[in-house]
């Protein structure tokens, strides 16, 4: 056995998750999944006395389809998203998004909210469910709150979740079935975390563009400068040198090859969701 | 402290002590004694020790036994007459689908999970399916030939059985 000793706890609800995620002076960490906490535990990277294990409570399992969005439990896993066991309205995109990440015995068990709550800033979900203009609902001791995915991240691992609050679900409204998406992800091996990630939401008959860029050692950016130029008819060259303007802007201090990088990946994404 | 958890093990119902800590690939092999899981890196990368928990593919490595308490386990073991594994098995070694072997037992639990999914595979989705699943021996040519083959004899198989 690798990591070193904890206790363990199995919540039995959302409110028995809470209670025991208050403790005091000790580090506590809810466990989803498992596939990025229980890795780190195995390194000792991540300090651990008490494990809350959240994978029983049905609740976060919940899909809720309302009229203007879907809500998933924060418990839905990658795999169920890829075999579109949960409804979509995203046109494709979180199905896509769903079927690569890492690889199918990890999709099984890996989790949307587990994911969005480490915010990795190289991992898929965060990067998609900002670009898809997605709420992050929270609970904890103080009760429920949501907030918009871009106030969620607050840079590399660093969220606004407080003190033994937990995602509940992530609310996700339905897009125009007009809109296209293009995604883009530079990554140096399949099922790898990415070096780059772009996802592009165009939707010409209502005017409207969104473009945002993952894997830049912190929140998720969204370009808003970049996207105002799609909808005004800006391609090629011209909108390469108004994404990398925006992106040298963006007081990410990104060095020379990285702003390349993220460019590119940026403009393909773009160019996928025009060919969509 | 221990805690008590039962699961079903390739179809045997098996009661156990374990640490909050000790790893579901640890259980297997240690308690067990079913040393087909394979254990390499232990952080979820290589895919040795992949498993069926509740008929899906996971990573012994990185699940807690503590938290598969009540859970349908199947090890390699267990798939020992399995007639997909059996094909599969068959074409490894006819396809030169293993050299060392470490890699072997998580190569084929992930390639009877794609071939339960999916048929009518080209070699590049099966690159993609088991790229998860990391062989430092055979450059990935001969398990590629070896998962199209069984690919391919097991459509056969089933449209047999759909005849009769």
């Amino acid at each position: 056995m690798k990591p070193a000793p904890f206790t363990y706890h199995r919540a039995a609800s959302i409110d028995d998750a809470i209670a025991h995620l208050q403790g005091d002076d000790a580090i506590v960490r809810a466990l989803a999944g498992g596939q990025s906490l229980v890795p780190m535990l195995n390194l000792r990277l991540a300090p651990v006395d008490k494990l809350v294990d959240l994978g029983r409570i049905a609740a976060l399992r919940q899909i809720d389809e309302r009229p203007d969005c879907i809500s998933y439990g924060a418990l839905v896993t990658h795999a169920a998203f890829e075999d579109r066991l949960v409804p979509d309205a995203s046109n494709g995109l979180m199905p896509f998004i769903g079927s690569q990440i890492a690889y199918r015995a990890v999709r099984t068990r890996g989790t949307i909210g587990g994911a969005v709550a480490l915010a990795d800033p190289a991992a898929d979900w965060l990067t998609t469910i900002i670009a898809l203009e997605a709420q992050v609902a929270l609970v904890g001791p103080d009760g429920r709150r949501a907030i918009a995915g871009t106030e969620f991240a607050l840079g590399p691992y660093m969220t606004a979740i407080k003190d033994a609050e937990l995602i509940e679900a992530i609310v996700v409204p339905r897009r125009a079935a007009s809109e296209r998406w293009g995604h883009y992800k530079v990554a140096r091996k399949t099922g790898e975390y990415a070096e780059s990630m772009a996802i592009a939401l165009i939707d010409k008959a209502r005017g409207k563009a969104r473009l945002v860029l993952g894997a830049t050692d912190g929140a998720p950016l969204v370009l808003v400068k970049s996207a105002r130029e799609i909808v005004a008819g800006n391609t090629g060259a011209g909108l390469a040198a108004v994404i990398r303007r925006e992106l040298a802007h963006s007081g990410r201090d990104f060095p020379p090859e990285k702003l390349l990088l993220h460019c590119t990946t940026a403009v393909r994404a773009v160019a996928k969701a025009e060919k969509r | 402290m221990k805690t008590s958890i039962s699961t079903t093990v390739n179809g045997k119902p098996v009661q156990s002590s374990v640490e909050p800590r000790t790893s579901l690939a640890d259980l297997l092999r240690e308690e067990l004694r079913l040393t087909a899981t394979h254990l390499g890196c232990e952080q979820g990368v290589c895919g040795a020790c992949t498993v069926l928990i509740d008929g899906q593919p996971a990573r012994a490595c990185i699940a807690l036994a503590i938290s598969v308490d009540g859970s349908d386990i199947r090890t390699l073991e267990g798939l020992d007459q399995d007639p997909l594994m059996l094909t599969l098995k068959a074409a490894f070694h006819d396809k030169h689908g293993l050299q060392c072997g470490f890699c072997t037992p998580g190569m084929l639990i992930s390639a009877w999970d794609l071939l339960r999914r999916k048929s009518d595979l080209c070699a590049y989705e099966i690159r993609i399916a088991i790229s998860g699943n990391l062989c430092r021996c055979t450059g990935y040519q001969g398990i590629v030939r070896s998962i199209q083959s069984a690919a391919q004899n097991w459509a056969g198989q089933v449209k047999l059985r759909e005849q009769a």
